[in-house]
C-alpha cells in the first residue's frame, strides 16, 4: 500500500434483555415467522411504545465498560424511511442525545496498546427481516426481530488497518459478552459492523472520502472486507480517479463488493424527537447501580492472571474467552489454591468437554467449588488423575459435592498391599506369554501387565506402588 | 323528559334503581337511530346487536346491583378509537376495513364501567379537518341546520349528542377537534391536559398534541363522564402519573373569587360580532356568580396557526407512513413491484387533505428546512406555554370564543384550506401548551346556530373548569337541537316515562 488506511466502525449489538425494547415480546431467536409479535411491536394503529428500562440500563452498563461519559438527559428520536422490514416506516432511535459518548477500547497490536475513541453509543430498536422464498413469487417478512433492543457503537476513525478494525471488534465483542449485554452471536447476525474506510497519502493530516461498507456480519468478513476496499480504493486512485463517497455492500461468497448508494442518493432521515416516549433521565442512583453490576472485564483480568497467579498469556487468553470460563477459573483456582492446576483441568477438560456437546452453551455445566474439590483430591493423592477424570464426567451437570460421590463411586485410591498382590499374581496367572516377553527384555510387556493390573484395580491403584510391586514380583520370578 | 333528552347521570340512577331498563334505553337510542340518522350522518358503523346483547348482559348485572358507575348507559366512541372486533375506520379508505384485534384503553375504561356502545362516531379522515367534509364517509350534518357543517374533527361526536342519538360521545381533540364541533353543535366539549387521559389505542394523528375527551349535553354530564375517562395508563408513556380528583362532586361549588382572564389576542380583528357578544355575556354571567374578570395577553398566540400546522402535520407525516398495505388496511391492486405499491396503496388510500398534511410535515421535516420550519415552530411552541405559564400567574381561568364564527355552509370553504385552518385560530394554542379547555354554548347567533365559549385553565384543572361552566350554564341554560326536541312517532317505539 502506497497510502495510510483510516478506519471507523459503527457496530451494532443486539441486547440480551429477556422482552423487546418497546413490548413485552419475548426477545428470542429461531422462533417460527412472525410468532414473536403483537400490536405494538408491528406498530399497529393507535399502539404506543413503552421503553423497557433493562435495555436503557444495559447501554448504559455497554458505555461505562468503554470508558464512556453517561448522559443524563437522553431522549429518543424517529428516524424515518420506507422499508418493508419496518413496521412503523420509522425507526425509534437517538439522534443528537445519546445515552454514551467520548470513550476508548484499548487493543494490542504489536506488543503495542493502542486506544481506539468511541464517539457514542445509543440505543434503538432492531427491523425485521425479509425472506425471499425462491419457491414463492415475491417477498416473505418476519417482524419476530422488529423491536429487538439493539445498540449502535461509533468508533473514531482511529483504527489504521482491517487488522486494528478486527481487533476493535474483538474487543468490543468480548466486553459486550462479559457485561452480559450482548450474547453476541455473530451467525445470528445478533453483531454486525459497517466499515467506514478511507485513504490518504502517508503524512497526510486531511482525511480522504470514505466509503461505508455495510452490514458485515462476521471477524473474517471485517478483514477480508477492509483489504479489499483499501485495495479498491488505492486502485482507482493510482487510476487518477476519484473515490465518490457511497455506500456499498460486501458479498462475501465473491470477495468483492457493489455499490448501493452515492452521496446524491443518501436518504434523508428527517429525524425528529419520538412523542411518545418521555426524555430519559439518568441519575445517579441509576448509573451507580449499573455500575455495581459491572464485571472486571477481560483485559484487566488476563493481565492479573499472568502477573498474580503465573499463568502464561495464551492461557490466560484462552481462560477469558468467556466470562463463565474466567469465573469458573478464579472460584476453582481459588478453592484448591493452584491456579496452574485449575487452569489445566480447565483448557484440557473442561474446554473440551463443551466442544464435544451437541448443544453449545456458554455454561460449563460445573462450578468452581466442585472442580476445586476434584483438583484437590487429585493434587493430594486421594484419587487418581483417571478417577478425576470419571468425578468430572459424573458431576458435570449436577450439584453433586464430588466428596460425597468420591466414595459412592468409590474411587479412592487402593493402598491395601494385599490387594494389590493379589492382583497383581492374578494377572501374572493370566499372561504367562507377557511374563516370557518380560524375560526376553520386552520392556513393553511391563507396561501391558500393568494397564491390567490398574484395570482390575478400577484405576483405583496408586500407580507408583503398583509398578513397584509389579517389578518385585516379576523379578522374583 | 323523553329518555333521550336525559342527562348521564340521571340516567345512570335510574337504572341503578331499576326506573329503566338497558334493553329499553338501548333501543330508545337505536330507534332514533333510524330516523335521524341518514339525516346526520353521525355514525360510520352502528353496532346494534352488539349493543342489544350488551345491554342484556348489564340488565342482569343491574338486576343483581352489580355493574360499574354507568351500568347500563349507551355512549359511542369516536371512529378513531380502537376498538376489539368492531371496525375502525379513522374515516378513511385506507382503513375502511381494519378491525382491531385490541381495544384502546378508554374503551376498556368505559367496558369497565358498564356502558354499551352504539357503534362508531364520523370524522374527519385521521382527524384532519375543522368541518368534518373530509371524511371517506361523507360529511357530518348539523343537527341545527342540514346544510351546514357540523364542525370537526370530532363531528360525528358533537352531532350524535347534539340529535339526541347518544347520552354522550368521546372524542379526540389535536387542534380544537372537540372544542369546534361542540361549539358548532350547541354541546359541551372537553379537551383535558394533555396526559390526563390515556392514547393507547387513539389511532395518531399528532401525538404530542392529541388528547381524547367528552362531549356532553351538559356540564355535569361532562364532569362524570371525565372521571370515568381520566387516569394513568402504564401503556402509555405519556400519560401523566398523578391522582385526578374526582369533579363530578365538586361542579356545582361556584365561581365566587375565580379570577377570569380575557386575553386581548382572542377579541381582535375577524372576531364576529355576536360571537364577541355572547362571549361577554358569558363572562358577565360569570361576573354575577362571584367571578373577578380582568384583561391579559398571549402575545405568541399570533404563531399558534403557523407553528400547530407545521408540528402536526410533521408528527402526522411519520404517524401516517405505517399505512404501507403490507399488513393492513387497503392494499394497491394495481401495483407491481414495491415502490409501485407504496405509491397507488397511499395514493389511493388517502384522501387530498390527509395527503396535504403528509406533504407539508415531510417538507417541514426535510433537510434544509428543518431548522426554519420545524425547529422554529418548536420554539414558537415553548413561547406559547411561556406566555399562558404567565397569564396564569394571575388568572385561574381564560375565556375566549371557540371559533370566529358559527358553523357554515358545507361546502363554503373546502376550496380553500387555508380560510379552513384560520378556523382553529383560538383552539390550536391551548394543544401546544397541552392544557385543559372546556367549552360551554353561550348563545345562538341570528341565524340560530349555536355559539359556545372556551374556558382555558392551568394543567390539570379541569375541575375549575367545570364549575366555571356549570355557573355559565346555570345562567344562560342548556342549548336544545331541533332534532333533538324532534320527537319520534309512538309507531317507531319512542319511551315515555
Amino acid at each position: 500500500m502506497n497510502h495510510e488506511i483510516v478506519i471507523g466502525l459503527e457496530i451494532h449489538a443486539e441486547l440480551r434483555t429477556a422482552s423487546k425494547v418497546f413490548c413485552s415480546c419475548a426477545n428470542e431467536f429461531g422462533v417460527e415467522p412472525n410468532r414473536r409479535t403483537c400490536p405494538v411491536c408491528l406498530g399497529m394503529p393507535g399502539t404506543l411504545p413503552v421503553m423497557n428500562k433493562k435495555a436503557v440500563s444495559y447501554a448504559i452498563k455497554a458505555g461505562l465498560a468503554m470508558n464512556c461519559t453517561i448522559s443524563s438527559f437522553s431522549k429518543m428520536d424517529r428516524k424515518n424511511y420506507f422499508y418493508p422490514d419496518m413496521c412503523k416506516a420509522y425507526q425509534i432511535s437517538q439522534f443528537d442525545l445519546p445515552f454514551c459518548r467520548d470513550g476508548y477500547v484499548e487493543i494490542e497490536i504489536d506488543g503495542q496498546k493502542k486506544r481506539i475513541g468511541i464517539e457514542r453509543i445509543h440505543l434503538e430498536e432492531d427491523a425485521g427481516k425479509l425472506n425471499h422464498d425462491p419457491f414463492a413469487q415475491g417477498t416473505l417478512v418476519d417482524y419476530n426481530r422488529c423491536g429487538v433492543p439493539l445498540i449502535e457503537i461509533v468508533s473514531r476513525p482511529d483504527m489504521r488497518s482491517p487488522e486494528e478494525a478486527k481487533l476493535f471488534m474483538e474487543a468490543v465483542k468480548e466486553i459486550l459478552e462479559f457485561t452480559g449485554v450482548s450474547d453476541c452471536k455473530m451467525q445470528e447476525g445478533s453483531l454486525r459492523a459497517d466499515v467506514n474506510l478511507s485513504l490518504r497519502p502517508y503524512g497526510q493530516k486531511e482525511f480522504g472520502t470514505r466509503t461505508e461498507m455495510k452490514n458485515l456480519n462476521s471477524l473474517r468478513a471485517v478483514l477480508r472486507a477492509g483489504y479489499a476496499e483499501a485495495a479498491r480504493q488505492e486502485a482507482q486512485i493510482l487510476a487518477g480517479k476519484n473515490i465518490p463517497q457511497e455506500t456499498r455492500r460486501w458479498d462475501d461468497n465473491k470477495g468483492e463488493s457493489f455499490s448501493m448508494r452515492s452521496k446524491e442518493e443518501a436518504m434523508d432521515y428527517r429525524y425528529f424527537p419520538e412523542p411518545d416516549l418521555v426524555p430519559v433521565v439518568i441519575n445517579d442512583a441509576w448509573l451507580e447501580a449499573v455500575r455495581k453490576e459491572l464485571p472486571e472485564l477481560p483485559q484487566a483480568r488476563r493481565v492479573r492472571y499472568q502477573e498474580t497467579l503465573g499463568i502464561p498469556a495464551y492461557d490466560a487468553t484462552l481462560l477469558t474467552s468467556t466470562i463463565q470460563i474466567a469465573d469458573l477459573f478464579e472460584s476453582a483456582a481459588d478453592i484448591c489454591g493452584n491456579a496452574k492446576a485449575a487452569s489445566n483441568w480447565i483448557m484440557g477438560e473442561i474446554l473440551r468437554r463443551m466442544k464435544e456437546q451437541e448443544e453449545e452453551s456458554l455454561e460449563p455445566g460445573i462450578s468452581g467449588p466442585q472442580l476445586g474439590t476434584i483438583i484437590v483430591l487429585v493434587e493430594k493423592g486421594e484419587i487418581t488423575q483417571t478417577s478425576g477424570k470419571k468425578l468430572l464426567d459424573t458431576v458435570i451437570g449436577t450439584e453433586v459435592d464430588p466428596n460425597v460421590l468420591v466414595d459412592r463411586l468409590n474411587l479412592r485410591i487402593q493402598r491395601d498391599e494385599g490387594a494389590i498382590t493379589a492382583v497383581i499374581a492374578q494377572v501374572l496367572e493370566k499372561n504367562p506369554q507377557a511374563i516370557l516377553d518380560y524375560q526376553a527384555g520386552k520392556g513393553k510387556a511391563v507396561g501391558f501387565l500393568m494397564g491390567q493390573a490398574m484395570g482390575m484395580l478400577k484405576g483405583k491403584g496408586d500407580p507408583g506402588q503398583v509398578k513397584a510391586a509389579l517389578e518385585e514380583k516379576l523379578k522374583a520370578l | 323528559m323523553e329518555l333521550h333528552q336525559m342527562p348521564v347521570y340521571v340516567l345512570a340512577e335510574k337504572l341503578k334503581k331499576k326506573e329503566l331498563g338497558a334493553r329499553e334505553l338501548t333501543q330508545a337510542y337505536l330507534n332514533r337511530m333510524q330516523t335521524f340518522q341518514p339525516e346526520v350522518n353521525a355514525f360510520i358503523t352502528v353496532t346494534e346487536e352488539k349493543a342489544l346483547a350488551k345491554a342484556e348482559a348489564l340488565q342482569k348485572m343491574l338486576d343483581n346491583d352489580q355493574g360499574g358507575s354507568l351500568a347500563g348507559v349507551p355512549m359511542a366512541f369516536k371512529d378513531n378509537m380502537c376498538t376489539e372486533g368492531v371496525r375502525t375506520t379513522c374515516a378513511s379508505h385506507m382503513l375502511e376495513n381494519f378491525i382491531p384485534p385490541y381495544n384502546a384503553t378508554v374503551v376498556e375504561r368505559f367496558q369497565s364501567a358498564g356502558t354499551i356502545s352504539l357503534g362508531k362516531l364520523n370524522m374527519d379522515e385521521f382527524a384532519m379537518g375543522s368541518s368534518n367534509e373530509n371524511s371517506f364517509f361523507g360529511p357530518v350534518r348539523n343537527p341545527w341546520n342540514g346544510e351546514k357543517v357540523s364542525g370537526g374533527s370530532s363531528g360525528g361526536s358533537a352531532a350524535a349528542v347534539s340529535a339526541g342519538l347518544a347520552p354522550f360521545t368521546l372524542g379526540s381533540d389535536t387542534g380544537g377537534s372537540i372544542r369546534l364541533p361542540a361549539a358548532f353543535c350547541g354541546v359541551v366539549g372537553m379537551k383535558p391536559t394533555y396526559g390526563a387521559v390515556s392514547r393507547f389505542g387513539l389511532v395518531a394523528f399528532a401525538s404530542s398534541l392529541d388528547q381524547i375527551g367528552p362531549l356532553t349535553s351538559n356540564v355535569k354530564d361532562c364532569a362524570l363522564v371525565l372521571d370515568t375517562l381520566m387516569g394513568y395508563d402504564p401503556k402509555d408513556s405519556t400519560s401523566a402519573n398523578v391522582v385526578h380528583e374526582a369533579c363530578f362532586p365538586a361542579v356545582t361549588q361556584g365561581v365566587q373569587g375565580m379570577k377570569i382572564g380575557l386575553a386581548i389576542e382572542y377579541f381582535g380583528a375577524g372576531l364576529n360580532e355576536e360571537i364577541k357578544a355572547s362571549v361577554y355575556g358569558a363572562v358577565k354571567a360569570l361576573e354575577n356568580a362571584g367571578a373577578i374578570s380582568g384583561e391579559c395577553s398571549v402575545p405568541a398566540t399570533e404563531y399558534g396557526i403557523s407553528a400547530y400546522y407545521l408540528l402536526s402535520s410533521a408528527e402526522a407525516s411519520a404517524n401516517l407512513a405505517r399505512y404501507d398495505g403490507i399488513r393492513y388496511g387497503h392494499r394497491s391492486e394495481a401495483a407491481t413491484d414495491m415502490q409501485e405499491l407504496y405509491r397507488f396503496t397511499r395514493g389511493e388510500g388517502f384522501g387530498r387533505e390527509v395527503k396535504n398534511r403528509i406533504l407539508l410535515g415531510t417538507h417541514a421535516l426535510s433537510s434544509g428546512y428543518h431548522d426554519a420550519l420545524y425547529v422554529k415552530a418548536l420554539k414558537v411552541r415553548r413561547m406559547i406555554h411561556d406566555d399562558f405559564a404567565k397569564a396564569f400567574e394571575t388568572y385561574d381561568i381564560l375565556v375566549s370564543p371557540v371559533s370566529p364564527t358559527t358553523a357554515y355552509k358545507i361546502g363554503e370553504k373546502t376550496a380553500d384550506p387555508l380560510q379552513m385552518y384560520l378556523g382553529d385560530v383560538y383552539t390550536v394554542a391551548v394543544n401546544l401548551a397541552g392544557l385543559p379547555a372546556l367549552v360551554v354554548p353561550c348563545g345562538v347567533d341570528a341565524q340560530g346556530m349555536p355559539i359556545g365559549v372556551q374556558l382555558i385553565g392551568k394543567p390539570f384543572s379541569e375541575k375549575k373548569l367545570l364549575q366555571a361552566g356549570y355557573a355559565i350554564e346555570a345562567a344562560l341554560g342548556q342549548l336544545v337541537s331541533p332534532m333533538a326536541s324532534q320527537l319520534l312517532k309512538q309507531a317507531e317505539g319512542s319511551a315515555r316515562i
